[in-house]
């Protein structure tokens, strides 16, 4: 709408967005803040909010308690590999979907979402039992091929949803011009379905960083990520507001960046392309 | 070389059948023109010839050898797609490479044969752009450029001027022509507009619902068109089709008199009407004309100069040698 | 686009993802099925194991805690649905309005959903939510009043806040979105013919959003039907706070009696079905579009 807006009603909006903005994110920044207070700052009555001594001790407590870096390994390694291995077998599916589309298409698609939707506490004890039949507890690997499975139809969505974009055409352009489908997919598809597939990555690395039921569930000690890392601050223990605070900034900066970048997609991800 | 034949060759989507059995020879070197009303089949039939789709019966040769089960990669054709197909990351070299790429080239050779097509198409400042950086009438280049240094068996061409602009269009038209009478090679060019497949092709083929209606030169479409449907495609503007007595005083169910073939006299004449719309091109004029008792409207081509306008009384008088008879079935009456 | 050839390479590209699904879909549901019908103490040798047959079932609906643990999910699920809907809906159409900074305030409604549920659940129970040096009881006590212990007093109301912080930004996006794609003119044309902001709410921007808030309603239902972490570092499922999938998990991993958790997996698989039937609706009609 092409109408002039009173400078005084932006203002207004401005105020009330802002006012509500920092509300809901005031949270995450008390947090932030606190991570650089001592412990007796952190609970000060009435509470410091800029003038406190600014100290990085916290940080340095955490990293020798908990080994934060081994931890921070884990998530990405577990994140990482889950959706990369997901990538990997989404994108022949999605091209298939895409290009050749057959009458079962979409069923196979709509089934593919509903194993997203089993829940997961129904079938716990028969996954905790193959892991440890297969040895697979609290073992790295396991756990990525569970996190890629619980992803691979958001994967799979998110990518037949991009490269439905992409015109056919220019795939027959290159099996004309002698590409095998290998090269077909390696050399024009997945080129130019780049920024779909960096949303898709983007936002399974998230879901994946932040998922919480089977990383407590399936690890104990060497491939628990962050998730188990802040579990382990959940019985307090004398002053530590400022310790959990900086655990707490610790595991979630790094994904709190990359989910600005993909906002955006998350719509479009996590409604199966059922809002644009 | 590039002799293309269809053998019996049907398609069809599920039941419904596209392409009834249908056999054609389309000889080394010749400038072939698939033409036809949208959905009449022209497009898929290249995409046979293409392999893109399975033929469901039949055998397609390629000089000599069945050509039906090898993939589109292996049958040595090169195609030029509508919306010009072109890979957006690559640049217009990388772009034009990219067949050679894949047949693994060497390098040096690659460069010889890009940069050769460049200059014969006029790319050669641009190789460095993307495709999103060029033009329309650039991008069909560069489509043409991918396609030529490939050093095909046959071009396939699908609408490729339908995405430019009228100006460009006519452009274009003379380049490709050109491009044909230099590389000698066959070429198959699928089109709506029998402008197009007038002005280029060695051999016209015309199609409906799959059909081959007629093939032939272009003037021997346009001099004996073999039934009502070719007389009514081939030719601009249409050809008056006349029914009723008029054809019958000719010993016919119908007869065609080509716009081009009936001359505006002062008096007299054959036929007497009142013109509805003239449009006057400059060099030519058309007339529209109705209440001459013969059709709905008979559409004459005149003169620049001839002055009537609206509402007149006009006197026409066809060249009887030229009249074209059909009979109740359509069909020519030789 | 089709060629034999094309088509059955698309079938043995398909093969990987569609077997690696099943086989995670199938082993594990026949698995919980064949427990849920087993009497099953994998650390308690005295008991004998042995078939059940439909025992497990009765049990876990007739025991005392699977009522409250229903209606405690319900609680949780319906009062988190109904404040990021609403709320969801406000502050889309404040996003919406013309502002200065508008990108940095989404940034800044968005950043909640990119915590993760351990953090957010610890942050709020700990320096938000504690009775004494919690930021609410500071805030309280500048009041006068005396500060609420939240997760023992009003556990459930606590939890809710939590996970409907969490989830706010979700709600909003989607929303936001949906306010986005509404034509303009649709609006244009509602005022020319006289319709007051409250009705043009009311008769168009609501309706638009039908099917955007039917799909955050069913996507949050799914997820919040399973929330898990949001317990298991507040209360532990104690006060009342212990949701179906609690009780499952307790069962099954605290107290071991696998028997008797599979068969409450099996009614909460079937409860999610029930909602998983609307979306898919939804989404497959949207597949055709």
């Amino acid at each position: 709408m092409a109408r002039a807006v009173t400078t005084q009603r932006k203002a207004i909006n401005t105020a009330i967005a802002w006012a509500i903005g920092l509300l809901i994110f005031f949270p995450i920044l008390w947090t932030i803040l606190t991570s650089f207070k001592t412990e007796a700052q952190a609970i000060a009555d009435p509470p410091l909010f800029l003038n406190f001594d600014w100290t990085l001790e916290n940080y340095a407590i955490v990293q020798d308690r908990s080994d934060y870096m081994r931890f921070l390994w884990n998530s990405v390694i577990l994140a990482g590999g889950s959706t990369l291995l997901g990538i990997v077998i989404a994108v022949p599916a999605a091209w298939s979907m895409a290009f050749v589309p057959s009458k079962r298409t979409k069923d196979i698609l709509l089934w593919m979402l509903s194993t997203k939707m089993l829940p997961a506490v129904g079938v716990l004890y028969p996954i905790y039992l193959l892991f440890i039949q297969l040895g697979l507890l609290d073992s790295r690997f396991g756990l990525v091929i569970v996190l890629m499975l619980i992803n691979l139809p958001i994967i799979v969505w998110m990518l037949y949803t991009y490269f439905r974009e992409i015109p056919g055409e220019i795939l027959e352009a290159a099996r004309m011009d002698g590409a095998t489908l290998r090269e077909e997919i390696l050399y024009v598809l997945t080129p130019m379905a780049i920024p779909g597939i960096a949303s898709t990555v983007l936002l399974n690395f998230i879901l994946a960083w932040n998922e919480a039921f089977w990383t407590l569930n399936l690890t104990a000690v060497d491939a628990a990520p962050l998730t188990a890392f802040i579990a382990s601050y959940s019985s307090p223990e004398g002053l530590f507001f400022a310790k959990l605070s900086a655990a707490s900034t610790m595991a979630i900066a790094p994904i709190l960046i990359l989910g600005w970048f993909s906002q955006k997609q998350l719509v479009r991800g996590l409604t199966f392309g059922a809002v644009k | 070389m590039g002799r293309i034949q269809l053998k019996d060759v049907t398609k069809s989507f599920g039941d419904v059948q596209v392409i009834p059995p249908l056999n054609l020879t389309i000889e080394d070197g010749e400038f072939t023109v698939f033409v036809g009303p949208s959905g009449c089949g022209k497009s898929t039939l290249l995409r046979l010839i293409a392999g893109l789709e399975d033929i469901t019966s039949g055998h397609i040769e390629i000089d000599g050898t069945d050509a039906t089960d090898v993939p589109p990669a292996k049958r040595g054709l090169a195609m030029v797609f509508q919306s010009y197909a072109l890979y957006p990351h690559m640049s217009v070299r990388k772009n034009i490479a990219f067949p050679l790429r894949m047949a693994r080239m060497d390098k040096a050779e690659i460069d010889r044969r890009v940069e050769g097509a460049a200059q014969v198409l006029n790319l050669t400042d641009y190789l460095d752009r993307r495709p999103g950086q060029l033009s329309g009438g650039q991008r069909q280049r560069v489509a043409i450029g991918r396609a030529i240094v490939r050093e095909p068996a046959a071009f396939l061409f699908d609408e490729p001027l339908s995405n430019l602009d009228a100006a460009l269009r006519v452009g274009m038209r003379l380049e490709i022509s050109e491009l044909h009478k230099r590389l000698d090679t066959t070429m198959i060019y699928v089109t709506h507009d029998q402008v197009e497949a007038m002005t280029m092709a060695d051999k016209i083929v015309v199609l409906r619902a799959g059909h081959i209606e007629q093939v032939g030169s272009p003037l021997e479409l346009y001099r004996a068109p073999r039934n009502l449907f070719v007389a009514g495609f081939i030719g601009s503007p249409k050809m008056n089709l006349i029914e009723g007595p008029e054809a019958a005083r000719h010993g016919a169910h119908t007869i065609g008199v080509r716009p081009e073939h009936i001359s505006v006299v002062p008096e007299g004449g054959v036929w007497t009407g009142r013109v509805g719309v003239a449009e006057h091109l400059g060099s030519d004029t058309f007339f529209h004309i109705h209440d001459t008792g013969l059709a709905d409207t008979i559409t004459v081509r005149a003169d620049g100069e001839v002055a009537l306008s609206h509402g007149d009384q006009i006197h026409l008088s066809p060249r009887d040698d030229v009249i074209h008879r059909f009979d109740a079935q359509g069909l020519r009456i030789a | 686009m089709a060629t034999r050839h094309s088509r059955s390479a698309a079938r043995l590209m398909m093969a990987p993802a569609v077997v690696l699904l099943l086989g995670w879909m199938l082993v594990p549901l026949i698995m919980t099925l064949y427990f849920s019908f087993r009497n099953y103490f994998p650390l308690r040798p005295d008991r004998v194991p042995g078939w059940a047959g439909f025992s497990n079932y009765e049990r876990f609906i007739t025991s005392s805690s699977f009522w409250p643990s229903v209606q405690t999910t319900l609680v949780i699920v319906g009062g988190v649905l109904v404040i990021t809907v609403l709320l969801g809906i406000l502050l889309a159409m404040l996003l919406d309005q013309p502002m200065w900074g508008q990108g940095v305030v989404r940034i800044l409604v968005i950043a909640p959903f990119f915590v993760m549920p351990t953090v957010s659940a610890l942050v709020w129970k700990n320096m938000f939510m504690d009775p004494t040096n919690g930021l609410l009881a500071h805030l309280w006590r500048v009041f006068g009043a005396e500060p609420v212990a939240w997760l023992s007093q009003v556990p459930t109301g606590s939890i809710v806040m939590i996970v409907s912080w969490q989830w706010l930004p979700f709600a909003t996006l989607i929303l936001l979105t949906a306010i986005q794609s509404l034509d303009g003119e649709q609006l244009e044309a509602a005022e020319m013919d006289g319709a007051p902001p409250l009705k043009r709410f009311w008769f168009i921007i609501l309706p638009h959003l039908a099917r955007a808030i039917t799909i955050v309603i069913l996507i949050q239902t799914i997820f919040l039907l399973s929330i898990f972490a949001e317990i298991f570092v507040t209360t532990g499922g104690a006060f009342g706070t212990r949701t179906l999938t609690y009780l499952i998990f307790q069962r099954v991993l605290e107290s071991q009696n696998v028997g008797l958790g599979s068969a409450g997996g099996v009614y909460a698989i079937i409860l999610a079905n029930i909602v998983a039937l609307f979306l898919m609706r939804i989404v497959g009609k949207n597949l055709d579009a």
